[in-house]
C-alpha cells in the first residue's frame, strides 16, 4: 500500500549552484590551508642567518641568488580584489537583468584570470628556483602550482557564466552569484599564500 | 533556473536486451540508485580484497621466519594495500554510496544534486583504485623500489580522493538544497542527518590529503630531498589510514543505527536531538585529521604543555568518544520504552555499532602514552574494529534498504545467521590485535619481531577472523542474488517505517516521487498511518 501524504507545489532545488560553489570553496580553502601549514612546518625548521646588511637573522632556506619580484607579487595582490569587484559587478547587473554589464563584467574578470595567470609566470621567470636545489624549490612550486590550478578553474567558470550570459540567460543569477563567491574565495586564498611566501618567506 | 536534472529517466530507459546497452546504462546513468549501487558493489568486492589480504597478512605473521610469503619491501606494500583498501577502498566509499543511493528518497527529493557529478566521483575512485593495485604490483607504493609506479600509487590516491570528494559534495549539495518541503535541517532522518555531517567532515578534511599528494609528487618527481621520496609517503600520508581520520568515514555508520533502531522499536525516537548531537559530536574528528596527527596524550613537560594535550586529546579522541556512545546508548533505548521487533538489518545495525565503538575506545586508550600503546599493532586493532565493524553495519543498512534498491526483501533468518557470523569475524581479526598490542608487535609491520610463543596464536585468529569476514561478505551477497534473482518482490513498506523512501513503490522508480509531499514532522510516513505506535 503506497500511502498518501499531504502534496505540495512543485518546487526547484534552492540555490544549487550556489551552495555546491560554497561546499567545493570550503575543500579548496582547506587544501590551500593544509598546503601553507606545511609551508610553515618547514620554514619553522629551517637554519637561520644574518642578513647581509647585518641588521636582521632571517631564515636559511632560500638559495641566496632568489630574489622575490615584489611587484609582480604585490601586483597579483592587488588585483585579486579588483577581479572580486568585477565578479560582484557581474551578480549586480545579473540582478537587475542587465546583460550588457553582466557579459562586460564576466569578460573583463576573465581577462583579469589571464594577467593572473602571466604575473605568476612572470615571478617564476624572475625567481629562477631550481626545483631540485631544497626543500623551498618543492614547496614553492607545488603551493603556487595549485593556487594557479584553482586561478584556472575560476577563469574557465567565468568563461562559461560568460558564454551563458551572451547566449541570452537572463535569469543566470545563481550562477554568476556562484562564480562570484569562487573569486571571493580565490581572492581569500591569494591573500594567504601571499603573505607567506611572498611576504614572510 | 533549475539545475535538478529532470532527465533521468531518459538515460536509464532500457534502449535493448543487449549487454553493451545493460552495460552503457551503468555507465552513463545518472540515477542515484544506480550510481549508489555501482559504489556499494565495489566496496563490497574490496571487502573480500581487503579480507583475504588481512587473512595473508596474518599468516604471515605467524612465523616470519620459516614461513614467508613475501619478502622484502613486498610486506611493506602488502601493509599498505591493507590498510588503503580498509580504508579508501572499503569503509569510506561504502558509506558514501550508500548516501548517493538513500539520501534523496529520505529527503523527499527526485534526484541527487550533480547526478554526474557523483558519477564522475565513482569513476574516479574506481580508476584511483586500480591504480593503486596496479602500481603496488608494479613494485611502486610506499617503500617501492619502481619509481614511475610510486607516483602512479600517488596519482591512484589522489583520483580516489578527488572521487570521495567529488561524491560528498554531490550529497551535501542534495541535503542542503533539495528538501522536501517543510522539511528543516532538524527534522531530517537520522541517516541522512549523518551523510550531511559525514560528506561536510570529508569536505574540510580530504583535500589535505591533496596538498600532501602534490607535496609528495613534486618532490618524488623532481628533486627527491624534502618530502623522504617513497619512504615519505607514510609520514605525509599516513593519517589518511588512521584514527581520526577514520572516524569521520563511520560517522554515517552510526547514522544507519540511529534511523533502524526506532523503527524496529516501532516507535518516534524520543531522545531524537541527543541523537543529531551526538552523530555531531564524531564530527570533531576533524580536527586532528586536518592536523595530520593523533594528538597522543602526554602529561609531561609545563601545565600549559599539559593543558594543550589534554585539550587537543580530548576534542580528537575524547569527543567522537562521547558522540558514538551517546548514538548508540540513546538508539539502544528507543528499543526499550518501544515494543521492538528485533530483524537481520537492527542485529547487523547495532553488532556492528558495539565493534565500532570498541574501535573508538581502542583509539582513546591507544593515544594514552603511558599506555605504551603508540606505535604497535594495537592501532591496527583499532583500523579493524572501525572497518569490519562498518561493514557489518552497511549490511544492515542493506537489508533495510534492499526492498527501495532492489524490490526485494531478504531471508531474515538466513541474514541473521550471517550476523553471528560477521561478529565473530571481526572480533577474532581485532581484538587479537588489541593484545599483540599490549606485548608490543609492531604495527604494519612482520619482521624485527619475535612471533614465538602465544603471540603467533593472536595472529593465527587475527588471520581466521578476516577469513570469516570473507565468509560473511561472499554469503550476504549471495542471499542478494538469490533474492534478486529469484524476484520476490516487495511491498512498499515492509518495516512499518517512519520515513519519506518507504512511501514509494519498492523498487524505488526513476525519479523517486510522483509528486512531492510536505513534510511536517521528523517521521512523516508515521503521521500518515492510522495511530498503531507506542507514544513516546
Amino acid at each position: 500500500m503506497t500511502l498518501a501524504l499531504p502534496s505540495a507545489p512543485s518546487q526547484s532545488p534552492r540555490r544549487q549552484v550556489f551552495v555546491a560553489t560554497a561546499l567545493a570553496a570550503a575543500a579548496a580553502g582547506m587544501l590551500i590551508a593544509g598546503m601553507l601549514a606545511v609551508w610553515m612546518k618547514f620554514r619553522a625548521g629551517a637554519p637561520t642567518r644574518v642578513s647581509s646588511d647585518g641588521l636582521k637573522v632571517i631564515k636559511d632556506w632560500m638559495s641566496k641568488d632568489t630574489i622575490v619580484p615584489e611587484v609582480a607579487a604585490n601586483t597579483m595582490f592587488a588585483t585579486f580584489p579588483f577581479a572580486a569587484l568585477m565578479a560582484q559587478w557581474a551578480v549586480y547587473s545579473a540582478k537587475r537583468r542587465d546583460g550588457q554589464h553582466r557579459s562586460l563584467a564576466l569578460a573583463i574578470l576573465f581577462v583579469i584570470g589571464i594577467a593572473l595567470v602571466n604575473a605568476q609566470v612572470a615571478i617564476y621567470a624572475q625567481m629562477e628556483v631550481v626545483l631540485a636545489e631544497s626543500a623551498y624549490g618543492t614547496l614553492f612550486y607545488a603551493i603556487t602550482g595549485t593556487m594557479l590550478a584553482l586561478i584556472a578553474i575560476g577563469m574557465v567558470f567565468t568563461a562559461v557564466a560568460f558564454f551563458r550570459s551572451v547566449g541570452g540567460r537572463d535569469d543566470d543569477l545563481q550562477v554568476v552569484s556562484a562564480n562570484a563567491l569562487y573569486w571571493y574565495f580565490l581572492t581569500a586564498a591569494f591573500t594567504a599564500v601571499w603573505f607567506f611566501v611572498y611576504v614572510q618567506k | 533556473m533549475t539545475t535538478i536534472d529532470t532527465h533521468v529517466g531518459a538515460s536509464t530507459k532500457s534502449s535493448g536486451s543487449s549487454v553493451v546497452a545493460s552495460v552503457g546504462q551503468w555507465v552513463t546513468s545518472s540515477d542515484h540508485k544506480k550510481i549508489g549501487r555501482l559504489f556499494i558493489g565495489w566496496s563490497l568486492v574490496h571487502a573480500i580484497e581487503v579480507a583475504v589480504i588481512g587473512a595473508i597478512f596474518g599468516l604471515e605473521r605467524m612465523s616470519p621466519s620459516s614461513m614467508q610469503i613475501f619478502k622484502g619491501d613486498a610486506i611493506v606494500q602488502l601493509s599498505w594495500l591493507f590498510r588503503h583498501v580498509l580504508v579508501l577502498g572499503l569503509i569510506a566509499p561504502l558509506f558514501i554510496g550508500l548516501a548517493i543511493a538513500v539520501v534523496p528518497m529520505q529527503i523527499g527529493s527526485k534526484a541527487i544534486s550533480f547526478a554526474r557529478l557523483a558519477q564522475y566521483g565513482f569513476w574516479s575512485w574506481f580508476f584511483g583504485s586500480a591504480l593503486v593495485l596496479i602500481s603496488i604490483i608494479g613494485n611502486g607504493g610506499p617503500g617501492g623500489g619502481n619509481s614511475d609506479m610510486v607516483d602512479l600509487f600517488l596519482l591512484g590516491v589522489g583520483l580516489i580522493i578527488v572521487g570521495l570528494l567529488a561524491a560528498s559534495v554531490s550529497i551535501a549539495t542534495t541535503i542542503l538544497t533539495s528538501r522536501a518541503p517543510g522539511m528543516a535541517l532538524d527534522m531530517m532522518p537520522a541517516f541522512s542527518w549523518s551523510a550531511l555531517i559525514g560528506s561536510i567532515a570529508t569536505l574540510l578534511s580530504l583535500p589535505v590529503a591533496i596538498g600532501s599528494i602534490v607535496y609528495l609528487y613534486v618532490d618524488h618527481t623532481y628533486a627527491q630531498n624534502a618530502f623522504g621520496g617513497n619512504k615519505g609517503i607514510e609520514t605525509w600520508l599516513g593519517w589518511v589510514y588512521s584514527t581520526p581520520q577514520t572516524f569521520v568515514f563511520v560517522i554515517m555508520a552510526l547514522g544507519v543505527l540511529a534511523e533502524i533502531a526506532p523503527v524496529a522499536a516501532r516507535i518516534r525516537q524520543p531522545q531524537r536531538p541527543i541523537v543529531l548531537a551526538g552523530l555531531g559530536l564524531i564530527s570533531t574528528a576533524i580536527i586532528g585529521a586536518v592536523t595530520q596527527s593523533q594528538h597522543v596524550l602526554t602529561l609531561t613537560g609545563t601545565n600549559g604543555d599539559k593543558l594543550s594535550s589534554t585539550v587537543l586529546f580530548l576534542l580528537t579522541s575524547g569527543l567522537p568518544l562521547l558522540g558514538v556512545f551517546v548514538t548508540i546508548a540513546v538508539s539502544l533505548l528507543s528499543m526499550k520504552e518501544g515494543r521492538p521487533k528485533v530483524g537481520a538489518s537492527f542485529a547487523f545495525a547495532v553488532l556492528g555499532a558495539i565493534m565500532v565503538l570498541v574501535g573508538f575506545a581502542g583509539s582513546f586508550i591507544g593515544n594514552i602514552d603511558k599506555a605504551g600503546l603508540v606505535g604497535t599493532s594495537f592501532a591496527e586493532g583499532t583500523t579493524l574494529y572501525l572497518a569490519y565493524g562498518g561493514l557489518l553495519i552497511a549490511l544492515g543498512a542493506l537489508t533495510h534498504w534492499a526492498p527501495k534498491l532492489w524490490g526485494v526483501v531478504l531471508d531474515d533468518k538466513k541474514v541473521l545467521g550471517l550476523t553471528g557470523l560477521g561478529l565473530i569475524g571481526t572480533v577474532l581479526a581485532a581484538f587479537p590485535l588489541y593484545i599483540a598490542g599490549f606485548a608490543n608487535q609492531p604495527a604494519h609491520a612482520v619482521n624485527g619481531f619475535d612471533y614465538d610463543g602465544p603471540v603467533a596464536l593472536w595472529n593465527i585468529a587475527s588471520a581466521l577472523g578476516s577469513a570469516l569476514i570473507v565468509l560473511t561478505v561472499l554469503a550476504y551477497v549471495g542471499l542478494l542474488v538469490t533474492a534478486v534473482r529469484a524476484g520476490a518482490g516487495a511491498s512498499d513498506d515492509p518495516w512499518d517505517a517512519h520515513t519519506l523512501e518507504w512511501s514509494i513503490p519498492s523498487p524505488a522508480p526513476a525519479n523517486n516521487f510522483a509528486s512531492l509531499a510536505t513534510v511536517s514532522s521528523s517521521e512523516p510516513l508515521l503521521d500518515a498511518k492510522p495511530s498503531q505506535e507506542v507514544s513516546a
